[in-house]
């Protein structure tokens, strides 16, 4: 049962991975007792799985997920939201405002307009439906401040990092407090613009080279170099 | 093309710009040339120029069109007015329709579109300069384009034309070779799993011959595949150079 490529090796559409006994996971078919790669990305073998870290897909909704989202549209229930996917979310009113509400009497536009930006949960989703939000947890609901970072989602565990490495490093050098949206939207807010740009500029270096190692200590050495520059400038 | 003008093959068996029979034409490729596209190809074979975009799947508007079970592919090639000698009309040809469709059926084999119902993925081919083999560089360059939206696919499609030009087998038609000649068999491919999508034949073959044409025209397809490979890996691949 031999495997074709070694692990963390670039591979496109089409390439034969392994052949055998093994079990297709993400980004990979199988077809005839042989797996091939579905996306260009990078492969990982696990015991039998055969799994290729995208590096370029679309974010597919899931039932838990933490997403940002724009507003698109005020219904007269509720609001379709862009959640940077092939599917709009929906967000109905009744999960929004707690009281009871009357269509003819409450204008949504006032609780969310088109262009806000709304941080929510996916509660329901499936082939046949569009994906269905809520806001009724803490930490969830409109945002009011902050700077909108869109990435690969698929690069969303890299910017993580290894049990939380990198956003904690990004967090503690600029001071800003990081929301990741599982859709690949990163809201960023800091006290200051300057904070705000800079941990801007590591996800941005993030998302180019997600597929490089040793990124965490190179971001750290750009976020340092960044900050030393602009000590001598000012 | 009964009276022939000038010889389409020299005395030494070389071809009008100076090929080999089974020689293709000089082949660039790029991939991620439009940032506005979600994915994006463009592909110089020869006197070609052709740029490919991809967007989606994304929320298909009218909405009737959309099925309830897969993505609807479309697809657009269309011939810049300035892309031939003569001005073209913008509008749609009757030609640039039926292309569109061969297009999009040679493309779907290599797509998993169940995994998006309800969804569409919108493919277009924009012809800068044209050279004979349009198709063909079309299909390969559209391919890529999807791979690079990060669209799951089985395989990348290759395309590849041969032909009779002075009864001799010739690969990769360029526009002289392909009106002038004998007969034209464009082949689309999925090398990996030794798929064909697409299989044409305009002129006239005996039974050999279309064999003999069928096998070059694979061959051909095989080599673009490799170019069209290291185009996709080309992207990633400069960007670990530059950090180490």
């Amino acid at each position: 049962m031999p495997t074709f490529f070694e692990k963390r090796q670039l591979v496109t559409p089409g390439d034969l991975l392994a052949e055998g006994d093994y079990i297709a996971g993400e980004n990979t078919y199988k077809e005839n007792d042989k797996i091939y790669a579905s996306r260009i990305g990078l492969v990982d073998y696990e015991d039998r799985k055969v799994n290729v870290v995208a590096l370029r897909a679309f974010y597919i909704p899931r039932v838990g997920d933490t997403v940002i989202g724009t507003v698109v549209e005020v219904g007269f229930n509720g609001w379709t939201v862009d959640i940077n996917s092939p599917y709009l979310a929906l967000l109905r009113a009744s999960d929004v405002l707690s009281r009871p509400f009357r269509p003819q009497k409450n204008d949504l536009s006032k609780v969310l307009d088109v262009g806000d930006l709304v941080i929510a949960k996916i509660i329901a989703y499936d082939r046949a439906h569009n994906p269905q939000l809520t806001v009724g947890e803490p930490g969830l609901g409109k945002i009011t401040r902050g700077q909108v970072v869109k990435i690969t989602p698929t690069k969303i565990p890299r910017v993580i990092g290894r049990k939380g490495s990198m956003i904690s490093m990004i967090k503690q050098e600029t001071g800003c407090h990081i929301i990741l949206g599982h859709n690949g939207v990163i809201l960023i807010t800091g006290k200051r613009l300057e904070d705000e740009q800079l941990a801007m500029m590591a996800i941005h270096k993030i998302d180019e080279e997600s597929h490089t190692s040793g990124l965490t200590d190179r971001v750290t050495q750009m976020i340092k170099n960044e900050k030393a520059k602009r000590k001598g400038g000012s | 093309m009964s009276q022939k003008v000038e010889k389409l093959i020299d005395k030494k068996g070389l071809r009008l710009d100076g090929r080999k029979p089974d020689e293709l034409r000089p082949i660039k490729i790029e991939v991620g040339v439009l940032a506005n596209a979600d994915g994006s190809a463009y592909i110089q074979q020869g006197k070609n120029k052709i740029l490919a975009a991809v967007y989606g799947p994304r929320e298909l508007h009218p909405k009737h069109l959309a099925l309830p079970d897969r993505t609807v592919l479309r697809c657009r090639y269309h011939m810049a007015p300035f892309s031939v000698q003569e001005r073209k009309s913008p509008a749609p040809s009757r030609r640039e329709i039926e292309l569109s469709k061969v297009i999009r059926e040679a493309l779907e084999p290599s797509l998993f579109l169940e995994y998006y119902p309800r969804t569409a993925i919108d493919v277009f081919i924009e012809v800068l300069q044209a050279d004979g083999g349009t198709r063909c560089a079309s299909i390969t360059a559209a391919s890529l384009a999807l791979a690079d939206a990060g669209i799951p696919m089985r395989d990348l499609v290759v395309a590849c034309a041969a032909g009779k030009v002075d009864d001799t087998i010739v690969l990769d038609l360029m526009d002289t070779e392909d009106k002038k000649g004998n007969a034209d068999v464009p082949v689309a491919l999925m090398p990996n799993l030794n798929a064909i999508t697409l299989l044409q034949m305009d002129g006239n073959l005996s039974l050999e011959e279309f064999e003999k044409a069928v096998n070059l025209a694979i061959d051909g397809c095989k080599k673009i595949y490799a170019m069209q490979k290291e185009a996709l890996r080309a992207k990633y691949v400069n960007i670990k150079e530059v950090e180490e």
